[in-house]
């Protein structure tokens, strides 16, 4: 990488992006004192907001690293915007982790740099033009992740990091193969230097290349970045890093992480939609969309543990949204961009009241934290409301779009609809049966103070915004996903 | 570029090259001896930068040359010997346990092998003759290292298992002519190898179990109770 191509990334609006929180890392690492790398934490995270909301007052516009088009310039948004609210959170569960005496000083200066560092390259996994960067980019996240995940160094913590280091490792060194493969095929039209992986060389000329290398390249591209996705098979990593990190962590982890891995696969998908003689990515998507989602809403009737629960609810809801991808056409395409964005806010303001409910009681176990709505209402019904969101009540956007999705799949394939339905109830079920314990039954003594009420306010936040995207969808928002629904094929 | 084949020197050595990372993938599967295993870890990594040298020098593409050296420093002496370190310090049995015997790891790798040429050899009609045998091996040294994985219990096997499959992904990348950001893959990947190196010594898994065998670590499954 010549000194001229660094010095555009960091000069253009998207590098900025970028750039943020990879200073903030630096500075982070530097910070004495956690109440002060709490405070940097928020600070850089708006930083990074403001940088990502700028974007959409500049025209789009592609260079040789990084790119902004209707596809990323929301997710963009959505990341930093999830980033912010998590940060804010996190200044609050931080507190009372040091005051309860569950981390100590010198890992928190680690865990704020970690987190910038984690934010910045999913950042740039999503502005990245280049299939490489892209890769490196997520390669990044993964690292900065399996570092938080074990944080608290505790037996199954460790275990745990250790699991989603070899599996997520496994995915990701697949995906570059996957990478180098989809080379191969685009070389003999795109040629060789710096620009011949971007996507804006290889989206137009896709239609030229090998079909069968192509073929051969996605195949795995999405078992490489699919597990990742935490698409069943290979979603064994997720539930243990969710479980057993800090609460903020989760929270990214389900809200961002996921999305990101989904992101890299549909990027790829692209390609493929562009070639007449590729082989048709829906019935594989579809397959692992729906497995996913089946193996999800009937484990989720298992779980004893709160966070694992809802890191369940995240593969089922990851699997919708791979379902609805891989069903495709404008409609379902338009539900699963829909999905992707509600998920991610609402899952994110789950884990929060999680976490809190979590610290209050001591305990992550279900048995143990229960008659939330009594002792600590605005907690208490804060997660009610979190919880039939998700679950897909109306009115929320998760209830938009699993709806769109439904009577798309069942217009085309009432079979399929019937397979999604019975998923979707399953799920739907499994939460109503296990939140009336959690919000309504005996209330249990509390181990401590809740923490500040601050950390309610991202709570809401998010929870007012997936509601309002139930009623009412900005008319930006709609145009962008259309366009990138027509895009994905 | 010009057709090779068979007789052509450049053709000849890159793909003697290629088949010994191979053959070593073999190697790895029938080694009982942890400090063995490292040592054909090392080889293959030797071999590995030889290969990547040879391309460089066939292909005039003077990165591969930084990525024989990458090879070769990091992979070849770097991490051998940090492994056998951690070895000796957190006084590791000296022998593996397998999930599968010899014998079967080994016709299971033949199978690998034999699909790995199956898929890659019918669909890559057009590329190079050079390329397409270059992936093949590639994708079977891939498919070894995961075998490797999956058939060890022991943590730092893993980790070779984790590492040989990424020789395959360096003999892939390198094989592809003018393939851009190779160096700068690698690296990313090295950096991740040497956290997981990293992460084994400072996970402090040591501290708190008698033994890095995986088989111990999972002593809860999926919930806790």
């Amino acid at each position: 990488m010549s000194g001229l191509e660094l010095s555009a990334l960091v000069t253009s609006a998207a590098g900025l992006v970028v750039l943020v929180p990879g200073l903030a890392m630096l500075l982070l690492f530097a910070v004495p004192g956690w109440r002060v790398g709490s405070l940097v934490n928020v600070g850089a995270s708006v930083l990074t907001l403001l940088a990502a909301l700028r974007l959409f007052f500049l025209p789009p516009r592609a260079d040789v690293l990084l790119h902004v088009d209707a596809f990323n310039i929301y997710l963009v948004a959505l990341t930093a915007f999830v980033g912010l609210s998590t940060a804010i959170f996190s200044a609050a569960y931080i507190r009372f982790e040091v005051n309860s005496g569950k981390l100590a000083e010198p890992y928190l200066r680690f865990y704020h740099a970690m987190y910038q560092a984690f934010m910045g390259s999913m950042l740039l996994a999503l502005l990245a033009n280049n299939l490489g960067v892209m890769w490196v980019a997520v390669e990044g996240a993964t690292l900065a992740t399996v570092l938080m995940v074990s944080l608290y160094r505790t037996h199954e913590s460790i275990e745990a990091a250790w699991k989603y280091f070899i599996l997520c490792g496994v995915g990701i060194a697949l995906a570059l193969f996957g990478t180098t493969i989809l080379y191969l095929a685009a070389r003999p039209v795109v040629g060789t230097g710096l620009d011949a992986m971007t996507f804006s060389t290889l989206l137009p000329r896709a239609g030229e290349f090998n079909p069968a290398i192509l073929n051969l390249a996605f195949v795995f591209l999405l078992v490489g970045y699919g597990t990742k996705v935490g698409l069943a098979p290979l979603h064994a990593w997720l539930p243990d890093a969710h479980a057993e990190g800090p609460t903020p962590i989760s929270a990214v982890l389900s809200g961002l992480l996921l999305n990101v891995a989904l992101y890299a696969v549909l990027r790829c998908k692209m390609l493929l939609a562009q070639n007449t003689g590729a082989i048709a990515p829906g019935p594989l998507m579809l397959t692992m969309g729906l497995a996913s989602l089946m193996l999800a809403a009937f484990s989720l009737w298992k779980r004893r543990d709160i966070k694992r629960f809802f890191a369940y609810s995240s593969i089922e809801h990851m699997g919708l949204a791979t379902f609805a991808f891989g069903m495709g056409g404008p409609l379902a395409n338009f539900a699963g961009l829909l999905h992707m964005t509600m998920h991610s806010l609402t899952k994110s303001a789950i884990f929060f009241a999680v976490g809190q409910a979590a610290q209050v009681k001591g305990t992550q176990k279900f048995a143990e934290i229960s008659g939330l709505t009594a002792s600590h209402p605005w907690l208490g019904w804060g997660l009610v409301a979190g919880v039939a969101m998700i679950a897909g009540l109306p009115p929320s956007g998760v209830f938009m779009s699993e709806f769109l999705l439904l009577t798309t799949t069942f217009a085309r394939q009432p079979w399929l609809a019937a397979l999604l339905a019975l998923g979707l109830l399953t799920g739907l079920a499994a939460m109503v049966a296990r939140i009336q314990g959690v919000a309504f039954g005996a209330t249990m003594p509390d181990k401590s103070e809740p923490p500040s009420a601050a950390a309610l306010v991202p709570l809401y936040l998010h929870l007012a915004l997936v509601l309002v995207a139930g009623v009412w969808l900005p008319e930006p928002l709609v145009a962008w996903f259309v366009q990138v629904a027509a895009l994905l094929g | 570029m010009r057709p090779l084949g068979f007789g052509e020197l450049s053709y000849d050595v890159a793909h003697l090259l290629g088949a010994i990372v191979l053959v070593l993938s073999f190697a790895m599967l029938y080694q009982r001896r942890l400090m063995a295993l490292i040592n054909i870890y090392a080889l293959q990594a030797v071999v590995l930068a030889l290969a990547a040298a040879w391309q460089g020098w066939v292909q005039g593409a003077a990165h591969l040359f930084v990525t024989a050296a990458i090879a070769l420093l990091f992979k070849a002496i770097f991490v051998p010997v940090a492994l056998r370190r951690i070895v000796v310090k957190l006084m590791i049995h000296r022998t593996i346990e397998t999930v599968l015997g010899i014998g079967l790891s080994m016709v299971a790798g033949v199978a690998l092998v034999a699909l790995s040429i199956m898929v890659v050899l019918p669909i890559t009609g057009e590329a190079a003759v050079l390329t397409r045998e270059d992936l093949a091996l590639a994708l079977s040294v891939v498919l070894i290292g995961m075998l490797v994985m999956i058939t060890r219990r022991n943590a730092i096997t893993q980790v070779v298992g984790f590492m040989s499959l990424e020789n395959g992904l360096i003999l892939a990348a390198v094989g592809v002519e003018g393939m851009p950001l190779v160096v700068e893959l690698i690296i990313a990947f090295s950096v991740m190898v040497a956290f997981i190196i990293f992460g084994i010594f400072f996970f402090q898994i040591r501290e708190r179990f008698d033994t890095l065998d995986l088989h111990y670590l999972e002593s809860f499954r999926g919930e806790r109770r």
